[in-house]
């Protein structure tokens, strides 16, 4: 039976506030070290910009690497958070309450995070203005493009960074309202003009909980765009072994799933044993995630050996030679081996267990275990493929990272981190409104000897 | 005069729920229910709040789709290369494109919608109180001229932890 405490609105408050009104030292510290690692990755930009992308390992043929691969990879966190918060408000899953939020705000840093990397990849990367079709360079002649797929991901990329950001914002006007009412000085003044005069009157009430609905709705279809463009760097590019594949586009859509799903669950560990919020994200929320996590993870095993089935099928030497490379040559074979373990074949057995899904540290190593995973298998699709770009042997390529890329690909992970943190120093990243409501709401019958909760799902 | 507001604050709903009984039975049917969290509409049996938000996602969705269709057809007949022989205006790109102005412009117009029907933003608060927002429950209505008392009376009868009047204009 699941253990539902009972709180009240106080309770919640202060719970769920205590980072952002009474933020512990240790807080401030974490994010300091979180900023001098970001401080050191934007240094390694700007040593990048001021002696050229030569400082990159990219050389012919691969002219994409770490960068790229980072890329997709935090395009595919970004992608499953609001994926999770829409698909549960949609389905009016009673424990999406604790995780809506977080999977929104992963989201927005995550993807703001992925922007950067175009930039940090362009030589002059103040000219990316010329990808967007308002900031096209008419006057320098330059041939705006639509047909390719570099402008249609900047557009579906900033539609959904948008998109996001303003869902995440418009939701929280409510919390906002609570912050102003808890506060003060110069920040009681930022949160009343942020809450906009919100006094949660009953009409106000309505239309947040169908903009909850409603732009979960919109934002679906966009996050199945983003990613199927995202594909379509790749997928369009008949040059390439092993990138031009119809099954491209759902393929990685149900990869970031996997990965932002994962990323989710490791947050939201992350949060519970920081501030200590047992009450709110409990065993039987990590259980559910965890059960959701596995039909996404068989179904994107099943793409995977599909598209890598389907690349045999034909026998033709240039995939073969591809594939050859990532399965027995040093360190592609390792990457490999190291990314079925990770992605598939150690979390999901585990999974299984209801002792493993309700153990929040496991639960926590094995998400983190999946994004490992995650991240190779971005980094075996493009640069192994790009390496054997060529048919004949002579102009084949390697790929060594060089320490910038390194840093750049690290500084990343501090970046998204620091950007969550600093979210949850001015504003709560449990939906206090949310936590309230399924308070009220639950209520307990009793069924023969026992008090079970009726607005719950039983187990 | 049209009156000034009162507002009832209350502990419990069923306190609430009473002290708006009282103001229906008296004629008061159009007060104002403030929460800290959403109750199920109608809980207090105050009016159904009607708007119109389901329209401004489909104006947003045609002035996305128009302006997106603009923007891509716009900018390839103003520079008309034709490669490979193909039609200059390149239909399956713009529909992408296109795809996402009218998911943009969608959900832009949603979120404005959302503000503009929850009435905000607000320059003044009006009557509240910051325990709202710790679970008390406010009634605020809008009291006939000399009704006052009689609302103050009718609140504090049904049990309401305090009870406060609009400051008089100057």
């Amino acid at each position: 039976m699941q253990q539902r405490p009972t709180l009240t609105e106080i309770d919640i408050n202060r719970d769920l506030l205590r980072p952002t009104l009474a933020t512990p030292m240790w807080f401030y510290g974490l994010m300091m070290f979180l900023f001098l690692i970001v401080a050191g990755a934007l240094g390694a930009f700007a040593w990048a910009i001021n002696h050229g992308t030569g400082v990159y390992g990219l050389n012919r043929p691969v002219m994409w690497g770490f960068l790229l691969v980072n890329f997709v990879f935090w395009v595919g966190i970004s992608h499953a958070g609001v994926m999770l918060s829409a698909i549960l408000r949609l389905a009016n899953a009673e424990w999406r309450r604790p995780a809506t939020r977080a999977a929104e705000v992963l989201t927005v840093f995550a993807l703001g995070t992925a922007a950067l990397h175009p930039l940090f990849h362009l030589g002059r990367p103040w000219r990316i203005y010329w990808s967007m079709p308002p900031g096209y360079d008419f006057g320098r002649g330059i041939w705006p493009d639509i047909r390719s797929p570099f402008v249609w991901d900047p557009t579906a990329i900033s539609t959904y960074l948008t998109s996001t950001a303003l869902f995440v914002g418009l939701l929280l006007i409510p919390d906002i309202a609570v912050l102003r009412d808890r506060s003060s000085g110069m920040m009681q003044r930022v949160y009343s003009m942020m809450s906009l005069g919100w006094r949660g009157n009953t009409r106000q009430w309505k239309l947040q909980i169908i903009a909850g609905f409603l732009l979960s709705a919109l934002i679906l279809p966009v996050f199945v765009s983003v990613h199927s463009i995202v594909s379509w760097d790749f997928a369009v590019q008949i040059a390439v072994e092993g990138w031009n594949a119809t099954i491209f586009a759902p393929y990685f859509v149900i990869g970031a799933v996997h990965s932002g799903v994962a990323g989710v669950i490791t947050v939201l560990a992350l949060l519970r044993w920081l501030f200590k919020w047992e009450n709110y994200i409990r065993d039987d929320h990590f259980d559910a995630l965890a059960r959701l996590l596995i039909v996404v993870a068989v179904g994107w095993f099943y793409f995977f050996v599909i598209e890598f089935m389907m690349g045999f099928y034909p026998n033709e030497e240039p995939e073969l030679s591809l594939r050859n490379l990532q399965l027995t040559e040093w360190p592609f074979n390792a990457a490999f081996i190291v990314f079925a373990l990770t992605a598939f074949f150690i979390p999901v057995p585990l999974w299984l267990f209801r002792k493993v899904r309700r153990n929040v540290a496991l639960m926590f190593w094995t998400t983190v275990m999946v994004n490992i995973g995650m991240w190779l298998e971005r980094f075996l699709i493009i640069v192994p493929s790009l390496m054997r770009k060529q048919v004949l042997t002579f102009n084949w390529g390697s790929y060594n990272p060089s320490p910038i890329e390194l840093i750049l690909v690290g500084g990343s992970f501090a970046m998204v981190f620091l950007g969550v943190l600093t979210f949850v120093k001015f504003f709560p990243i449990i939906p206090l409104a949310d936590a309230k409501e399924g308070a009220i709401m639950a209520t307990e019958i009793r069924v023969g000897k026992v008090m079970v909760p009726a607005a719950y799902r039983e187990e | 005069m049209a009156g000034r507001s009162i507002m009832g604050l209350f502990k419990e709903v069923d306190e609430a729920v009473e002290a708006a009984d009282k103001l229906i039975e008296n004629g008061m049917d159009d007060f104002e229910v403030l929460t800290g969290s959403p109750y199920p509409e109608g809980a207090f049996g105050e009016k159904v709040a009607n708007h119109r938000l389901y329209v401004w996602p489909l104006v947003g969705a045609a002035l996305g789709f128009s302006i997106a269709i603009l923007v891509t057809a716009g900018t390839q007949l103003a520079y008309p290369v034709v490669t490979g022989g193909k039609p200059i205006l390149a239909l399956p790109p713009m529909f992408i494109i296109a795809y996402e102005g009218t998911m943009l412009g969608a959900i832009l117009s949603t979120i404005i919608g959302v503000i503009f029907e929850s009435r905000l933003p607000r320059a003044k608060m009006g009557l509240y109180d910051p325990r709202i927002t710790e679970g008390y429950i406010g009634l605020v209505v809008v009291a006939p001229d000399g009704e006052e008392e009689r609302v103050d009376a009718l609140f504090k009868a049904a049990n309401a932890a305090d009870v406060k009047l609009e400051p008089l204009s100057a």
